[in-house]
């Protein structure tokens, strides 16, 4: 393997500024990359060779002018639900097989304005619906440490992506785990930043109130890299927050003195087996090793996390999805008059994770069920983000598993609430709109695969968070030690 | 909550979704089986509390009444699955009588 493929972004950007190498170099060495390993990993559903190119050649220029970029010359791989113009975006999904985005997304454009090299559109599960990458109606995305299972999702192209060297960052989005469930299978860091930090425009919408963009990326310097590049208001998301963002990089740690780190108690890892318990129990001691002063919290409605969300994220999704009715993009199939035309639509270009849960949203929203279910569950919401203040007045950080397992392998997970409880840890940050990392804390299973251990911050706290995890990250350098299958 | 059993067609057709027998009789059970499961939120007790919709402060926002760039009607045409001249074009909606 080319030594300046396994660089991390953060170096990259250092030498290609420095000029000790150029951006073509780097570009042409990363697509020569994925030339040699995707027809195994099958991590991108686009490759984008011309425009990483033409993209490399402009970084060069603008470095040779005297300009410094933030991302000079940093390979990305963008998840495909997020619009980059002229290029195909499919979200995962037949009903967009074929779409060419009219406009780019402002996380993407930031990305591109600061240097960053656009390698390919990376595969997921359809509409970011699920947490294996195996609802991808386009394509199959291997696990870069054992080909035989899942990579995770549903952010799990890019996730591969970053592991095999084929990227150093991946654009993710996360709305109840999907990057930080495949960061863990991966062995990479996943970083979901809270809720309207950075803009949501030109995402493909899923569940607009949990949305959120992210990065997937090798180190936790480079997470925070990529989040300063992205973070900030945009007038084109009405929903993303208009306040001062403080720059990540300079928060990075080497120690976690000082800081309080709670352990919720309802998240007890006993039933996740004694490997797995006392990994987790290892995580947190080295936590407390590095100067954290550990502590136990509650969070009393932990264990409806699930019911919550999978009453939301439906229902916003059927009405999200409404959109695609085949008038004016994407598929469609003909009928004998417009409704046997949408119904025809819709029932060929989604597959049948999006159907399900387009189908429970639009009985959570029906008539007479309203408030049995969706507001019932908006109410829900409002407990654990007060469950989460309350537990923040005792801790500065929360830790927790990020997944209940390591990477499975393909077809395990067959009934659909048993994929849904992959996000049992991750989905009540979501709930409350936290920012939420993941971070390797070691390996499980037979053969030993990559576990992650998460930890959230309260609202707007994404320095903190990246500055703790940075520290965790030095003091372990779990992801170094394990051996790509690629 | 309700725990009547899903009538799946009904809510296809809502939801404008043709579905197979066999999609409606696997849809009907897995659906029936996810509602059990979210019916343990009954065990909460919410009557005090407020419904929250998003988490994060959020106020409405408002822009002058400014004509801006936009894209254009050959870009978006492009992409319509049918179109006449610069409309798209779909079936007929209006039945004739």
């Amino acid at each position: 393997m080319n030594e300046l493929v396994t660089r991390s972004a953060a170096q990259i950007a250092r030498d290609v500024n420095g000029k000790r190498v150029s951006a073509r170099e780097i570009t042409a060495a990363v697509l020569q990359r994925v030339d040699e390993t995707d027809d195994r990993l099958g991590c991108y559903l686009s490759r984008l060779n011309e425009l990483a190119l033409d993209c490399a050649q402009r970084a060069d220029r603008r470095i040779a002018a005297g300009e410094t970029l933030p991302l000079a010359g940093v390979p990305i791989a963008i998840k495909d639900n997020m619009c980059l113009r002229g290029t195909r975006t499919t979200a995962g999904s037949k009903i967009l097989e074929n779409w060419i985005a009219p406009y780019t997304a402002t996380a993407v454009q930031l990305i591109l304005d600061a240097g960053g090299i656009p390698i390919g559109k990376a595969n997921l599960d359809e509409f970011a619906m699920g947490s294996s990458c195996e609802n991808s109606a386009l394509g199959v995305t291997r696990n870069p440490y054992d080909l035989s299972r899942v990579p995770g999702g549903s952010s799990g192209g890019p996730a591969a992506a970053v592991a095999s060297f084929q990227a150093a960052i991946g654009l993710g989005s996360d709305t109840g785990g999907s990057i930080r469930e495949p960061g863990a299978f991966c062995n990479v860091v996943g970083f979901k930043p809270t809720y309207g930090r950075v803009s949501r425009y030109g995402l493909i919408a899923f569940a607009s109130s949990l949305d959120q963009i992210g990065p997937l990326t090798r180190t936790v310097e480079d997470a925070a890299l990529a989040y300063d590049v992205m973070a900030g208001h945009d007038p084109s998301d009405s929903t993303s927050i208009n306040r001062a963002v403080e720059p990540a990089a300079n928060a990075l740690r080497e120690d976690l003195k000082g800081l309080r780190i709670g352990v919720v108690k309802e998240f007890a890892t006993a039933k996740l087996g004694p490997e797995i318990d006392a990994l987790y129990k290892r995580a947190y001691r080295e936590l407390a090793d590095l100067g954290a002063d550990v502590v136990d919290i509650s969070l009393p409605t932990a264990d409806y996390g699930l019911a919550t969300y999978y009453l939301i994220a439906p229902a916003e999704c059927s009405s999200n999805l409404a959109r695609f009715d085949g008038v004016r993009y994407g598929l469609r199939v003909e009928g004998d008059d417009v409704g046997q035309m949408y119904e025809r639509t819709r029932a060929a270009g989604f597959g049948p994770e999006v159907k399900r849960r387009i189908l429970i949203g639009t009985y959570a929203l029906s008539s007479g069920y309203y408030d049995a279910y969706y507001v019932k569950a908006q109410k829900a919401r409002t407990m654990f983000a007060q469950d989460f203040r309350r537990a923040f007045e005792h801790c500065d950080l929360i830790a927790a598993p990020a997944a209940s397992s390591p990477a499975f392998e393909f077809n395990a997970k067959s009934d659909p609430y048993s994929m849904y409880m992959m996000d049992y840890y991750t989905i009540p940050m979501s709930l409350a709109g936290l920012p939420a990392l993941s971070v390797p804390c070691g390996y499980a299973g037979t053969p030993q695969l990559p576990m992650g251990l998460q930890l959230a911050a309260p609202l707007f706290e994404e320095a903190k968070l990246l500055g703790a995890a940075h520290a965790y990250e030095r003091a372990t350098e779990y992801a170094s030690k394990a051996a790509l299958a690629v | 909550m309700a725990s009547e059993k899903i009538d799946v067609r009904y809510v296809a057709k809502l939801a404008r979704i043709a579905l197979s027998e066999e999609e409606a009789v696997r849809f009907g059970k897995q659906l029936g089986d996810l509602l059990e499961h979210v019916n343990v939120l009954s065990e909460l007790d919410t009557a005090s509390v407020p419904a929250t919709a998003q988490v994060v402060e959020s106020r409405n926002v408002e822009r002058g009444d400014d004509v801006t760039p936009c894209l254009d009607r050959e870009t978006v045409l492009a992409m319509a699955p049918q179109r006449q001249g610069a409309f798209f074009r779909v079936p007929k909606i209006i039945a004739e009588s």
